[in-house]
């Protein structure tokens, strides 16, 4: 293949990467973030995904590099909402002085990141898309750096996050040593051969970094103190693109470089996601920050996730796909909602806060009541078609560990929907607690246009979402 | 005559170290950095160690790889130490504790 060729394949990274170096020197030499900024930064992201979409696809650079069906969603949904959380930030920080033009390179360059593990065909090529999307991640986490719980959380969150990568990388390394390649292809070749105890502690290593990155129990508890710390904004970022971005690489790694070891990683997947399902719900339980809540939302949500990864093959990579699409959209919106929200300049952050929202934003309270169900799966709401595509596989899959795994996930998302509930009974029953302050209008906008989707609009988009998942996860196992 | 498992064995025990560097250390943070660098170089021994036993030449430049993204990781989390250092003025991990629950 000609470097022209190779070059086509990987253009919506090129186009990231070139944007991301030269808005950093325009954002040194500028040093101001102006409106034109922030539109390019958008430009760059949306531009990357319809290179995304319309680019060739085929393998690049030996099979390092794999730009298929799969990569291109996942690449069309992280770039969308790289793109908006930049909008979202670049608000949120102009309203508190913080504004700096840093923002948006390094959430492009995370979105790089993130593309590559998407297109991951090789363990050197996933670990430096892993590292580059972290280390942008630590610092927005870290962001305003004046702050002592965002500095506090930018430290956990870099502590937590190296350990991972090292678990990860060790794991990586083994993997190497006993298959004899760091390609994706050739290591399915050697573990249909002969999975031997080396290569099978090396998937475990690779699947308990992994498993660090979507924050899934028992490596979930660096997520609520980094939720709670790191700026709104971020938050609302952190839950979505990166979280669809590491479960593109559980698929990549178990779809592409494991196909035929099923029985061997199903039972540890199946384990963490009830662990998780159930660490989300009963923790969650106590909280009463919304932002640490939402952490152990998230920890529940990635759960499902995990169960549609377990059940393997397409139907089950399709229902993890569907799933975290439509669990990007409620967390995304949530959190625009949150931010858009402040009483006297402070922001609302507590159950407390949010008593009586109705009288005051009847709008943002409806838009968050309709997350809130979706979140708790009930229909006809996003949430609910998310579980039912998930349960759906694990139930339809015949294997009977898979399908107790769905009845006790099940059992958790009723426990899950004490905090749910209590959420909304306090927006719409609690005795206002004083006027709040005129909200964020893009903000609100987008959590508007969320609320919509997760309901009526995703009747609608789930007639073409459907089958673009479901040529998605037939691209696994192809390497 | 040292044969692959020696190494490996001595990646191990070095992996080991670092990680409980981390869980165990209740002092510095500066320590868990150290303690980060010395699971990346683990890694790249049993890397180059299988590199080197596979004639195969992808595990040394994996360790290249290895070594540069830990240049940057180390300069990243120290940059975020310093932001937190100046916050509070000192940092020891039981420092680390505004949010918990």
């Amino acid at each position: 293949m000609t470097f022209a060729a190779n070059f086509s394949l990987v253009l919506p990274e090129v186009i990231l990467g070139a944007s991301a170096l030269v808005l950093l020197v325009w954002g040194a030499f500028h040093g101001k973030v102006t409106p034109l900024f922030t539109g390019a930064a958008v430009l760059a992201l949306l531009g990357a995904a319809v290179a995304a979409v319309v680019g060739p696809h085929g393998h690049a650079f030996n099979g390092v590099y794999a730009a298929d069906a799969a990569a291109t969603y996942a690449k069309v949904a992280i770039y969308g909402f790289s793109a908006l959380a930049i909008v979202l930030g670049d608000r949120w920080l102009a309203a508190r002085g913080d504004q700096k033009f840093e923002y948006a390179v390094l959430v492009i360059l995370s979105a790089l990141g993130m593309g590559v593990t998407a297109s991951a065909g090789d363990l050197i090529s996933l670990y430096v898309g892993v590292e580059l999307q972290s280390l942008a991640l630590y610092v927005l986490a870290a962001f305003r750096r004046d702050d002592a719980k965002s500095s506090e959380a930018g430290l956990k969150y870099f502590v937590l996050g190296a350990l991972s990568s090292g678990l990860l990388l060790y794991g990586a390394s083994l993997i190497y040593g006993f298959a004899g390649s760091t390609r994706f292809e050739d290591i399915a070749a050697a573990a249909h051969a002969n999975h031997g105890m080396g290569l099978l502690f090396g998937l475990v290593f690779l699947l308990c970094g992994l498993a660090f990155k979507v924050s899934a129990a028992p490596f979930h508890m660096w997520t609520p103190d980094v939720y709670e710390g790191a700026p709104t904004p971020v938050v609302g970022f952190f839950a979505a693109a990166p979280k669809l971005a590491a479960m593109m690489m559980f698929a990549r790694v178990l779809g592409d470089a494991f196909p035929d070891s099923v029985a061997q990683w199903r039972q540890i997947l199946v384990i963490t996601a009830l662990a998780s399902v159930f660490v989300g719900a009963f923790a969650g339980l106590a909280q009463n920050n919304l932002k640490r809540l939402w952490a152990y939302s998230s920890i529940a949500n990635v759960g499902y996730a995990l169960l549609g990864v377990a059940t393997g093959g397409e139907t089950g990579l399709h229902s993890m796909l569907l799933f975290m699409t439509l669990y990007m959209v409620d967390v995304t919106g949530f959190f625009a909602c949150l931010q858009a929200l402040s009483r006297d300049g402070k922001p609302m952050e507590t159950i407390e806060d949010m008593a009586g929202l109705v009288k005051h934003r009847p709008g943002v309270a409806v838009a968050m009541t309709a997350f809130s169900l979706s979140a708790l799966g009930i229909p006809p709401f996003s949430g609910f078609w998310a579980k039912f595509y998930v349960f759906g596989a694990a139930m339809g899959s015949g294997d009977v560990l898979l399908q107790w795994a769905a009845v006790l996930g099940l059992v958790g998302s009723v426990v899950a929907a004490f905090y749910y509930l209590r959420l909304i009974k306090t927006m719409w029953f609690d005795a206002p607690e004083g006027a709040v302050d005129k909200p964020q209008p893009i903000a609100r906008a987008v959590g508007f246009v969320a609320a919509a989707f997760s309901f009526p609009i995703v009747l609608v988009a789930l007639i073409w979402l459907d089958p673009a998942a479901r040529a998605a996860a037939a691209a696994f196992g192809h390497a | 005559m040292i044969g692959l498992s020696h190494y490996l064995v001595v990646a191990a025990i070095l992996f080991t170290i670092g990680v409980f560097g981390i869980f165990v250390n209740r002092k510095n943070i500066i320590v868990i950095l150290m303690s980060i660098e010395l699971i990346l170089l683990a890694v790249n021994i049993n890397l180059v160690a299988f590199s080197v036993f596979l004639h195969d030449v992808a595990g040394q430049i994996f360790a290249m790889f290895v070594l540069t993204v830990a240049a940057a990781e180390a300069a990243v989390g120290l940059a975020i130490l310093v932001t937190f250092f100046r916050n509070r003025g000192d940092i020891a991990v039981d420092d680390a504790s505004v949010m918990k629950g």
